[in-house]
């Protein structure tokens, strides 16, 4: 990545943000934002820049950057390019926590709260599986450890489903496809605080991933401890990819598609690609905020929605330039 | 340098052990050859050497002292590994790959250094790499990528190069340039263990060879010792023959044709 790639990304990143603010249901002019951000603004206009937008967008970045950033690392350590987030049993995890909660008639406000804890456990499990069959330093046995989790987590939804009543489904659903409209100041700075852990872990990890996708024993000889360095990623990519889904629910295809795209845009190293995939993956998802708040006024289209509708062309592209 | 001395490797569910009670050590200033047929348990020393499986019993040394896993960059700085099986499914720039053989000099933040940088440059100049730094791992040919994977472990720097198979997939030139450089890298004073299928280049490079067996050692020495048509030909279960190389007169083995069977069409 040359300076000035890294540069066009911070510049596409607070310009996305910055119309992220200015269009809603009202549209405010760059001016009005500025004067909003600093408190000048009529009494409504400072209320929806500072309680309303900004939080909002703040979140989408910080889901973004999360995601991103989480499914470069873990497409380094397990040298596969489907990789994702996801991978290891977080969303199954964080749908049996919210279906369970719906199911158990738990508070709409704790479904975020016990979703994170589903999506922990099921990490959990996805790891303790992995160990039990042969340990973290292998790479396929983690992936099919969370493929089991996986399936194990869909069939306890089905289970949970089955007595749920309907609006009671509707809401779980609605919070599995993904949302940034529940954003406040106090998800900002928690997911914020998710974000900068899990982020400077894997940036700091970043050369013994490039060594680790290698493979195992290429690493071991360049001194890496195959196993410690790959459970690092694992726990910190969860962590992050877990934090986001408190936050804004199941966000597909973000943590998939953004390393492709930085990767092609030149990032190599997997310092640089997780970097830029956190700046990307951020644009990315305030970009589709945006259009999941202004596409169908006055209903919001669901955050997993857009990105995935935004993804999947954009995937077909990249397979055709990778074939 | 590097010392087996009794190891014994078993893999889960293995009827007969992989490595059984091998010791043999490999010197600096010398090229110390591991041959042998498939499965004889080739690789599995060299997976002993790097800590990727568990010994059953026996250690390895390095200068006198058992290698200490848990101080495995230590070890990444004397010794340096090319492994048979290596993956690049991000393609690197051969600048970042060769780059990544100063890995365990480097902290975790920390940027190269000038040393550092002259021991990627020596590393490229040695192998003739320094011409295609900025193509990606996945545009160079066969030949070129084992050299570029031989660079980046010399870059490695330390007192030890480890290679397990350096030349498969190379033509006779690269086979040769291959050999010629790990010979000089052994006069240089480095220690040299080679695991290779190529018995009559070996025996033409290497000063000790260690002749493996299902896992035990048939046979060890100097070519000239463990190069015998007897001993070879039931290791390997084909008729041979042990001749001399025209060139310079070292051991060199010639498999022989089992007499066609009449009702087998010739393709």
């Amino acid at each position: 990545m040359t300076p000035l790639r890294w540069t066009l990304l911070i510049v596409l990143l607070v310009s996305s943000m910055l119309i992220g603010v200015m269009f809603g249901t009202l549209r405010l002019g760059m001016h009005d934002v500025i004067n909003g951000l600093l408190g000048h603004a009529s009494e409504m206009n400072n209320s929806v820049v500072r309680t309303l937008r900004l939080p909002r967008v703040l979140l989408s970045a910080l889901v973004g950057a999360g995601l991103g950033a989480a499914g470069a690392a873990l497409q380094g350590a397990t040298r596969n390019r489907l990789a994702e987030p996801y991978l290891l049993g977080v969303s199954g995890g964080a749908a049996v926590g919210a279906v369970l909660a719906v199911a158990f008639h738990a508070p709409h406000a704790l479904i975020p709260v016990i979703g994170f804890a589903g999506a922990l456990g099921a990490v959990a499990l996805t790891l303790l599986v992995a160990r039990a069959a042969g340990g973290h330093g292998d790479a396929r046995t983690v992936l099919m450890a969370g493929v089991v989790v996986g399936a194990f987590a869909n069939a306890a939804i089905m289970v949970a489903l089955a007595n749920a009543d309907a609006m009671a489904v509707r809401g779980a659903l609605w919070w599995m496809m993904g949302s940034a409209s529940d954003a406040s100041w106090t998800q900002v700075a928690t997911l914020a605080a998710f974000v900068a852990v899990g982020l400077a872990i894997l940036l700091a990890m970043g050369r013994a991933i490039d060594v680790l996708a290698l493979g195992d024993d290429t690493a071991a000889g360049l001194g890496v401890n195959v196993a410690r360095v790959s459970l690092t990623v694992y726990v910190a990519g969860a962590l992050l990819a877990a934090g986001t889904v408190s936050a804004a629910g199941l966000v597909g295809f973000v943590g998939l598609l953004v390393p492709h795209i930085v990767r092609l845009a030149g990032a190599r190293t997997h310092r640089s690609i997780i970097g830029s995939a956190a700046l990307a993956g951020a644009a990315l998802v305030v970009f589709a905020d945006l259009i999941a708040r202004i596409a169908m006024p006055p209903a919001e289209l669901p955050l997993g929605a857009v990105t995935a509708i935004i993804g999947v062309p954009f995937f077909l592209a990249l397979l055709r330039r990778l074939a | 340098m590097i010392e087996f001395r009794e190891v014994s490797v078993r893999y889960p569910r293995a009827a007969v052990p992989a490595l059984d009670h091998v010791s043999f050590v490999a010197e600096r200033g010398r090229i110390t050859a591991v041959v042998g047929p498939n499965g004889s348990g080739k690789s599995t020393l060299v997976r002993a050497l790097l800590g990727r499986v568990p010994l059953a019993s026996g250690s390895v040394l390095v200068d006198g002292a058992v290698i200490d896993l848990r101080h495995r960059r230590q070890l990444a700085m004397r010794i340096a590994a090319v492994t048979q099986r290596e993956e690049s499914v991000f393609p690197l720039t051969i600048r970042d790959y060769v780059s990544l053989g100063r890995y365990p000099h480097l902290g975790m933040w920390q940027a190269a250094s000038a040393d550092d940088h002259r021991a990627i440059a020596r590393a490229l100049e040695l192998t003739g790499t320094e011409n295609f730094l900025d193509r990606t791992l996945d545009e160079l040919s066969g030949g070129e990528w084992q050299r570029v994977r031989l660079a980046r472990a010399i870059a490695q720097g330390g007192d030890a190069i480890v290679l397990d198979e350096p030349t498969t997939f190379l033509d006779v030139g690269h086979e040769m340039a291959i050999f010629e450089l790990l010979g000089g890298l052994a006069s240089d004073g480095l220690a040299v263990m080679l695991v290779s299928h190529q018995l009559n280049l070996v025996a033409r490079f290497a000063a000790h060879m260690v002749l493996l067996h299902r896992g035990r050692i048939s046979a060890a020495g100097t070519p000239d010792t463990v190069m015998q048509g007897s001993v070879l030909e039931s290791v390997y279960e084909w008729p041979l023959v042990v001749t001399r190389d025209p060139a310079i007169g070292s051991p060199a083995l010639v498999p022989l044709r089992v007499p066609a069977r009449p009702n087998r069409t010739r393709t």
